[in-house]
């Protein structure tokens, strides 16, 4: 539970290829006691920068590694070892659903096209043979009656992962999340627990239009009694996944589109991520920079720009939505005393403003300018391409505002 | 009783009486074991009580007093009890039938996955008319349907939604033939009649045992008072209410035993006594009973309660002394 930000290993050298089948993020191995984040920039042909998260296309590109020095942790050589395995993000959930489902006979998958045909985004790939259709169970379009059967399920003594096939469309369930998911352990006064876990993929995507790009953490982040979790790479995604699962709260596990294709390599043996824990990503001086999910890469990326600057950024991935861990956050604001929020969430009512209220709330004191908030825009998410990159944070607004932070 | 409680003060909110109207609850519940499900709507006090909910329990819930069966916290319309197996008390019309589906479930699961083969848990979802146009009625048919679940539909068609006719809301009223749509038996009883409901739910209960599925019941019922204490009733025609005052289901039982010789009106009137003594003690237990306390208002919400957090000073804020006094800010 204590706080993470310890030093960071040494940056290793990476080899550059130039002939990359396809678009993937190559982390080295990662512990949360010693956080270590390399990140690589994606630089397209004609020369911009690309956000390097659509795994869609085929791109030749350099490989550019970090050239930050930094600050060496005892344990830096455990850490580096060449144990464990690579792993896809979308792999990596259903490594940790398969393990939870081997170890407790009680877990089981209920969502649309979660069985036979494996989950539309692969995260229950070839459950549905080794579990059977009934622990895999794959459902009618009625995501309002499913969650509630699986609040049901979770009331009389199962543990049902409930996927969404996307993140909107839980929006139908909201009926149901509302008002038996995060509130029937108190009406009842506490005889019922439903350790129930609702996922899936939100957040803006490529191009999938208004309705398919919807980040519901902001809706649901008001529902008292459920915990809100967002992964964001294949550890803590794995970790969460498992944390989730063991929980006997109700929790929200809130994946992006865009992520599920990252390549990480994450430790063989059994590990879960604190729920309620932030990950501290890259330790820093001049101004702590709070995200979570997608945002985490373009927070990075703009982290190499502003290294390049002579800034130091501390980049905390807040990971647990719903409760904010104010421990590791407060820590980072009593050192650098400035703040910059970026979030996926649009400006008004999002994650990114109870962050705001409860960082003014707690550590007034320690701040010497305004907290920042960067969001999306309080806009339907356009389908056009250029519409929808200036709906998001984009890396080059992250630089303008640190830099106008630490004036 | 609980009209008198309410208009002396003693409980406030929402309470929905389901005089004229038990005859479903007993017909239906008193044919259950201990580990069959109910889950029923805001007209819940009968199914807790006769799910086996003590009296004290109800009643001290309905006066929000820690002594109550969900400590006070849930209230009139949200009556749960995990010793009981009563799922709830739902406020929402139609949000208790997936919760239900999902027990039924979840008891399919037990005997196929979890190979405990004698598992044969029933559950019964009780609902009334105007939720039979409601989507997640419709959607846990099919559900129900498709994968054979143990669960019976009840539906307590008392005619009238708040003040909404079910003639006025429905395309097509004989809802049990709906059930047939989706694969599985309708059944239509008179609901003010408790041997026949008897008779109907043994049938779909069995059915529902055997693992053969759900079955659709509706029981034509009728409500003496209004919707709820709220509600002045003003809209219903009083020969209508006359009509089915004449086959009160309470009354209906006694001249049955009566007649047929299967209890003396001495018996009766001493049973009669006896509930009212039940009913006495019951509230007296209540009004006696503590109020919570602030300590409780943060306790249940969740069942692990790290889920509120890490506070500033790096420790789970559960673990603060003053959260659990109710003083500490969350």
């Amino acid at each position: 539970m204590a706080a993470i930000f310890q030093g960071v290993g040494a940056a290793t050298a990476l080899s550059p290829s130039n002939s990359i089948a396809s678009k993937k993020f190559q982390l080295p191995t990662r512990r949360s006691v010693s956080a270590r984040k390399r990140g690589i920039v994606l630089v397209r042909s004609d020369g911009s920068l690309n956000l390097g998260l659509n795994s869609r296309g085929r791109r030749d590109q350099p490989l550019i590694t970090n050239a930050v020095a930094t600050k060496s942790d005892g344990s830096a050589a455990s850490t580096a070892s060449k144990s464990g395995h690579e792993i896809l993000l979308f792999e990596a959930l259903q490594e940790g659903l398969e393990e939870e489902m081997d170890r407790d006979p009680r877990v089981c998958v209920m969502g649309e096209d979660v069985g036979h045909y494996g989950g539309s985004y692969k995260v229950t790939k070839g459950l549905a043979e080794k579990f059977g259709d009934l622990r895999v169970l794959d459902t009618p379009i009625a995501e309002n009656s499913f969650t509630g059967m699986g609040i049901g399920a979770a009331m009389t003594g199962l543990r049902p992962v409930v996927e969404g096939m996307n993140m909107g469309f839980l929006l139908l369930a909201f009926n149901q999340i509302s008002n038996n998911c995060g509130m029937l352990h108190y009406t009842s006064g506490g005889q019922f627990t439903i350790p129930i876990v609702i996922r899936g993929p939100g957040g803006v995507g490529r191009q999938l239009g208004a309705e398919h790009s919807q980040r519901l953490e902001s809706y649901f982040q008001s529902i008292p009694g459920i915990q809100m979790v967002a992964c964001s790479t294949p550890y803590n995604a794995k970790g969460l996944m498992k944390a989730a699962i063991r929980s006997e709260n109700p929790v929200i596990l809130f994946e992006h589109v865009l992520l599920y294709n990252l390549k990480e390599r994450i430790p063989d043996e059994d590990y879960i991520c604190n729920l309620e824990e932030a990950e501290m990503v890259r330790p820093g001086e001049h101004v702590t920079i709070l995200t979570y999910s997608r945002m985490r890469y373009h927070v990075m990326q703009a982290a190499k720009t502003l290294v390049n600057k002579g800034y130091d950024p501390e980049v905390i991935d807040i990971r647990s939505l719903k409760p904010f861990d104010l421990y590791t956050i407060g820590n980072s604001v009593k050192k650098t005393h400035r703040v910059l929020i970026v979030e996926e969430c649009m400006r008004t009512g999002g994650i990114g403003a109870s962050l705001t209220a409860a960082i003014n709330e707690n550590f007034h004191d320690y701040l010497d300018a305004p907290i920042v908030c960067l969001s999306s825009q309080d806009v339907p998410t356009p389908y056009a391409g250029t519409l929808e990159e200036w709906t998001v944070v984009q890396p080059a607004q992250i630089v303008t505002a640190v830099e106008q932070l630490c004036k | 009783m609980c009209a008198q409680m309410y208009y002396r003060g003693k409980m406030f909110g929402f309470v929905h009486l389901y005089n004229g109207q038990e005859a479903v609850s007993t017909g239906f519940i008193k044919l259950l074991k201990k580990e069959d499900s109910v889950v029923s709507t805001y007209r819940d006090h009968v199914h807790a009580l006769s799910k086996g909910v003590p009296a004290r329990a109800v009643m001290s819930e309905l006066f929000g007093k820690t002594t109550g069966c969900c400590r006070g916290q849930g209230g009139s319309m949200h009556m749960f009890s995990k010793e009981h197996n009563l799922l709830g008390g739902f406020a929402f019309i139609g949000e208790g039938i997936p919760v239900a589906t999902g027990a039924a479930f979840t008891s399919k699961y037990r005997r196929e996955v979890l190979k405990e083969a004698d598992c044969d848990h029933v559950t019964l979802a009780f609902f009334g008319d105007g939720t039979c146009n409601n989507g997640q009625f419709f959607e846990c048919l099919n559900m129900a349907a498709l994968w054979k679940l143990p669960i019976v539909f009840v539906v307590e068609n008392n005619l009238w939604a708040i003040g909404m006719s079910h003639l006025r809301a429905t395309s097509d009223p004989q809802i049990y033939k709906k059930g047939p749509a989706f694969g599985m038996p309708g059944i239509h009883v008179n609901g003010m009649d408790v041997l026949k409901v008897r008779a109907v739910a043994q049938t779909a209960i069995a059915r529902a045992r055997s693992g053969e599925g759900p079955t659709l019941v509706e029981c034509e019922t009728y409500r003496f008072r209004g919707h709820s204490l709220a509600d002045p009733d003003e809209l219903r025609d009083p020969a209508e209410k006359a009509h089915y005052a004449a086959r009160d289901p309470i009354t209906a039982l006694k001249k049955y035993l009566i007649e047929n010789n299967l209890a003396t009106e001495v018996e009766l009137k001493a049973i009669d006594k006896k509930i009212e003594e039940v009913v006495e003690d019951a509230v007296e237990f209540a009004d006696e009973s503590p109020h919570p306390t602030r300590s409780q208002l943060l306790e249940n919400v969740f069942a692990d309660p790290k889920g509120f957090g890490i506070g500033p000073d790096g420790r789970y804020r559960c673990e603060d002394p003053k959260f659990t006094e109710g003083t500490a800010q969350v």
